[in-house]
């Protein structure tokens, strides 16, 4: 699936509190995702996944989508540490990694388990 | 400030009728001084010629245009390095310098003082912080106000008074020189509907207003006001074949009233709209060998690399048209437009050759120095590192003669300029470069070595290669300090800022507040800037005897 | 007596400031009146402040931390001054990167920092508005100031970007519902069109929303230029970009028939494939339709002056960001002397570090290589970034604490209001100390150590 970290209200407010407070960790460790998706992968509001790239692994919760709002095979996630983790460093020569269209695998986290 | 003395040079102090005599400056606190203790230090300039410092009267500095076109062209940096030194800053080159490398040029070629050109006023902030960090020289800007939504407003409305004290507001606000008008009436033209304004008779859309009515509304306010320095004027039509009747029009708008057009070659044009330019030089410079009341700076193109950037946003939407190459526009609230475009003269092309011819011409065909001054309203039609070379066109025919074989011969052709075989003398060169423009700049303490003047003095080693000559003085003095000692640039200097500070009737910002909120995006309250944002300044006194103030460091 | 002055009610403890300027978001707004509690050393309450800026005053208090910490230890802001420039001066390549939420009065001085030291200096445009900095190198810009979108746009365009959670007061100030000289009517009189590859929060503003599929931005955007161009495409526009026929050519009429058309781009074209392409495909619709109606591109920029970072490192350099000094002079190139590269390949051996926290955002590579090096970060906040330095400043809040002047997105110059005192220095305080620090540094060493051995 195509990961595309962005701002959101929250992480902007939270982020004056301060990035090491509990409010900002989070807000930037929820992912949004299509309904649809969560559904085929039996996930619910508030499921653990892991998502995993070339670069490394994280585990964030889950948060659903209408389908006219995100559509299939897309996630959303407020920028912040767990979208570093994901992020690679080539920038074909222009200085910008690719920070908003990040491949990863998502699989479901059992109940219980954590990262 | 340790004293200075310089000995055995030949002076050229046209203000002081000095001409080329072998005399002896003193310099003191940063000004020439009758004499100096015999413990000063003592510069032998035995076969050397001593000038005050350059003055330019018209080129683009800093700034956000200058900005964008500095941003623009990358590929014109790398070719032209400044690296840093213990006294120096590093930068880039090319035809917009970075800021550091801007004053330093300036100063190794025994400029002192130099003028940005077109400022709008929201970006004053901007153009003082470059300025800030341009090291060396003394400059000052002309604040844009030609195309300016209220003051359209108050002359639509005939507050005449009203009008004035505005002017005079926005140039306290934002600590200009003088006013720049632009292309008068084009703004509203291209920000509605991407035109220009062809006719300086026609009326400027739902204003009631036409250009030439908004120009003589200027030069009688500031005329009243009593600037140092008349509107700056670059007039409408630039670039376009017929032109001159334009320029002759603006001109007469004065009425005798004291009035600067700027880079005045480039509204020298005969011809058609539509087709090929011809030369007018002869009928704009007749007009201003027999008007006292006009100066104008020439704008000659010089060969080579260029860049456009105007106010004129129509006239570089037109050069884009050539070449579908790089164009930026930036349309500014209520104030201005702006256009740049990179460019560059080459000898075969029968515009640029015209333009070149024309420039020179009204060069030698003019029967003032004191009131046609050296310009290449850099960078657009070159920069200013070409003016030694310009210099030595007008000194050496034979050089020119040279030139002009090089050149598309068609173009040549229909001007008169192979036939003039007038050579400026050094007297002349003098006046062009510095004692011209800081007359018609109204600075008192520029541009000439009487006592009382500001210390900024450039020695030259005399050469018979005249571009070779005023290429690398061998001296340069700013305020007193020895900047360039023996070619070396030996210490790093901050100029000042020069600005006015016209007084005004306060009532007027009860008129400019309800305008602000409603039509610009910054608070009014935040605009105006106060003096604790200046680097160095100097408040030039106006003509009706408003006091400068002394130096401030 | 004017509106702005500050005024104290008759104990002292409150203060108003009217008319001061929030510096969270690129849009820099002006129009504040704060009012500050002196005693507490706190914004109670900020009238006319958008949701993140109400948090960015209410947030920004002063908090009891030390000035400056050397390895985690508390020490005097002397000491790390000199622990700075000792690092600076001896790093072989040391890096300056951040600068967007610092006045330009501090980041003229960290570029002369780094010109001295022959480093680089990058800011947080490379990995944000950077791609669209190279676009502009080659094709150019038609832009205006915010207020010509204000007076005159009925058609507003926002293209890759979330205006509602981002820069919530650029519907409301700027370009949507304000009533402009000639938009009497505010938002009645104008068309908003947002393009996306989600619905976000701001496509409830939007006349038009139009979903693109991600990554396929340059293709649907090259499109609408063919057919502003009158050029023929091909029928598979709609399979291509997951936008029809139908809703192109309709755009496209707008477009070519508005007053005044302004297109605001995002990150979602900058930091997505095609990167600096996408920028340049903006650029270059926006600059052929003035063929046809006036029309101007703006990419709306995050950080409160970001928009000064690159104004100041042009004009000092000639670059707007990505600079390196390797040589004694500036050179410019993304992808070898931006700050991702030079971190993730390992190659900068110090990093000074300004307003930004790129131990949490950055790319981990790039990350790995920052908890190598000796770091010195200036930060009004405890960051990743502070906690892995080896000397970290507190400093004071620009714009809350301290004067000075920010650019706004469209390159407004805008002044400074400080509402109350910080107990901490401002960055340009520390930075102008330890720029002395390494001119004295440079001073004191041997004629023959001047020239530093080349860097990589």
């Amino acid at each position: 699936m195509t990961l595309i970290p962005g701002r959101t209200s929250k992480q902007g407010t939270s982020l004056n509190a301060g990035k090491l407070k509990p409010e900002y960790l989070k807000i930037t460790s929820t992912v949004e995702m299509n309904e649809d998706d969560m559904r085929r992968m039996k996930l619910k509001q508030g499921d653990r996944v892991r998502l995993s790239s070339p670069e490394g692994e994280v585990i964030v919760t889950c948060e659903p989508k209408k389908a006219s709002d995100l559509p299939s095979g897309i996630l959303f996630i407020a920028y912040g540490p767990s979208s570093s983790e994901l992020m690679g460093s080539d920038t074909a020569g222009s200085g910008m990694p690719l920070s908003k269209q990040i491949e990863v695998r998502v699989e479901a986290v059992a109940a219980g388990k954590t990262g | 400030m340790p004293e200075l003395r310089i000995i055995n040079g030949r002076v050229y102090d046209p203000a002081n009728d000095v001409d080329g005599e072998v005399a002896t400056i003193s310099i003191r606190d940063g000004r020439i001084v009758e004499s100096v203790s015999d413990s000063a230090r003592t510069i032998d300039a035995h076969g050397m010629v001593v000038m005050a410092g350059g003055v330019d009267i018209h080129c683009h500095i800093a700034g956000p245009k200058v900005n964008l076109a500095r941003k623009l062209q990358p590929e014109d940096h790398r070719l032209d390095v400044q690296p840093g030194t213990d006294v120096m800053r590093s930068g880039t080159g090319g035809v917009v310098p970075s800021t550091f490398t801007t004053g330093y040029r300036y100063a190794t070629m025994g400029y002192t003082t130099a003028m940005e050109a077109a400022v709008p006023p929201i970006f004053a902030r901007h153009v003082l912080e470059e300025l800030a960090d341009t090291p060396v020289i003394d400059k000052g800007f002309y604040v844009l106000l030609g195309n300016n939504v209220f003051l359209y407003q108050l002359l639509k409305e005939g507050r005449k008074k009203d009008f004035r004290d505005a002017i005079a507001w926005w140039l306290n606000a934002v600590k200009g020189y003088t006013v720049k008008l632009v292309n008068p009436g084009s703004d509203e033209l291209w920000k509605r509907r991407r035109e220009n304004i062809s006719d300086i008779n026609q009326k400027v859309d739902h204003f009631d207003l036409t250009p030439l009515q908004v120009i003589r509304s200027f030069i009688e306010a500031v005329d009243e006001l009593g600037f140092p320095h008349p509107p700056h004027i670059h007039c409408n039509n630039l670039g376009h074949s017929g032109n001159f009747d334009t320029t002759l029009q603006t001109m007469k708008a004065a009425e005798g009233r004291r009035v600067h057009i700027a880079h005045i070659q480039f509204h020298s044009y005969g011809g058609e709209a539509g087709t090929n330019p011809k030369s007018a030089a002869h009928q704009i410079i007749d007009y201003i060998n027999a008007n006292p009341n006009v100066t104008a700076d020439v704008g000659q193109v010089m060969f080579g690399k260029a860049i456009t950037m105007t106010a004129d946003a129509p006239l570089a939407w037109m050069l884009r048209g050539f070449k579908k190459g790089k164009w930026v526009n930036a349309d500014t609230e209520c104030e201005s437009g702006c256009g740049i475009i990179p460019f560059a003269y080459q000898e075969h092309v029968f515009t640029h050759a015209l333009q070149w011819a024309i420039g020179l011409e009204l060069f030698l065909l003019s029967e003032d120095p004191w009131r046609l001054v050296l310009s290449t309203d850099h960078p657009n039609g070159g920069s200013f590192l070409q003016y030694p070379r310009l210099i030595k066109l007008l000194m050496d025919s034979g050089f020119r003669r040279e030139e002009i074989k090089r050149l598309n011969q068609k173009a040549v052709a229909t001007t008169s300029l192979a036939s003039i075989e007038r050579e400026y003398t050094m007297r002349e060169i003098a006046i062009i470069t510095r004692a011209g423009p800081a007359r018609a700049l109204g600075l008192a303490n520029k541009g000439h070595l009487g006592v009382g003047a500001d210390a900024d003095v450039t020695i030259y080693t005399e050469d018979a290669d005249r571009e070779k000559m005023f290429n690398s003085p061998r001296y340069v003095i700013k305020d007193g300090t020895v900047v360039v000692d023996n070619h070396e640039f030996k210490v790093s200097h901050d100029g000042r800022l020069l600005h006015i500070a016209p007084g005004y009737d306060d009532a007027i910002e009860d008129a400019l507040r309800p305008f602000f909120d409603d039509y610009y995006t910054i608070r009014f309250d935040n605009y105006a800037i106060q003096d604790d944002f200046l680097h160095a300044h100097e408040v030039i006194p106006t003509r009706n005897g408003q006091a400068g103030e002394d130096k401030k460091d | 007596m004017s509106d702005t002055e500050t005024r104290q009610d008759n104990e002292g403890d409150i203060k108003i400031v009217k008319n001061a300027t929030c510096t969270f978001c690129g849009c820099v707004c002006d129009d504040m009146d704060l009012t500050v509690d002196l005693k507490q050393k706190r914004i109670t309450k900020a009238k006319n402040a958008c949701v993140l800026g109400r948090a960015w005053f209410a947030e920004h208090t002063i908090e009891d931390r030390p000035a400056a910490l050397i390895d985690g230890r508390e020490a005097s802001v002397e000491e790390a001054v000199e622990e700075a420039a000792r690092i600076l001066m001896e790093a072989r390549f040391p890096i300056t990167y951040g600068l967007s939420d610092s006045t330009c009065e501090a980041q003229r001085v960290a570029v002369a920092i780094s010109d001295l030291v022959k480093g680089g200096v990058d800011t947080t445009t490379s990995v944000c508005h950077g791609p669209s900095g190279i676009a502009f190198q080659g094709v150019g810009e038609t832009t205006s100031t915010l207020g010509e979108v204000k007076n005159r746009a009925d058609l507003v365009i926002y293209w890759g970007g979330n205006p509602a959670e981002s820069h919530p007061r650029h519907f409301t100030r700027y370009a949507v519902t304000p009533k402009g000289m000639y938009i009497p009517n505010g938002k009645k009189d104008r068309t908003v069109v947002l393009v996306d590859v989600r619905k976000t929060p701001s496509a409830p503003v939007s006349d038009i929303f139009i979903q693109v599929k991600p990554g396929r931005d340059f293709e649907l955007l090259w499109t609408i230029r063919a057919l502003v161009n009158g050029k023929k495409i091909t029928a598979d526009v709609e399979e291509l970009t997951g936008v029809s026929r139908e809703t192109l050519d309709d755009l496209v009429t707008r477009m070519k028939n508005c007053s005044y058309g302004v297109l605001f781009f995002g990150m979602g074209l900058t930091m997505t494939r095609g990167r600096h392409f996408n920028s340049g495909a903006v650029l270059a619709l926006a600059a052929d339709l003035n063929q046809f109606a006036p029309f101007v591109a703006k990419p709306v920029r995050g950080h409160g002056n970001v928009t000064g970072a690159d104004n100041v490192v042009s004009w000092q350099t000639g670059y707007p960001f990505g600079v390196n000094f390797n040589r004694g002079f500036p050179r410019f190139n993304p992808g070898e002397f931006t700050t991702v590269d030079v971190l993730a390949r390992g190659e900068a051996d110090a990093a000074l570090v300004i307003a930004t926290d790129p131990a949490s955002n950055f790319p981990k590579k790039a990350i790995e290589t920052l908890r190598r090096i000796p770091v010195i970060s200036l930060d009004t906040k405890q960051t990743e970034t502070s906690r892995l330095a080896r000397v970290a400043f507190t400093v004071a809040t620009y714009g809350i604490n301290t004067g000075g002047t920010v650019y706004r997105m469209d390159d407004v110059p805008i002044t400074l209001r400080p509402a109350f005192e910080s107990p901490y220095p401002t960055d340009e305080e520390i930075l102008s100390a330890i720029r002395d620090k390494v001119l004295a540094l440079r001073r004191q060493r041997p004629a023959a150590a001047a020239e530093k051995p080349a860097a990589p």
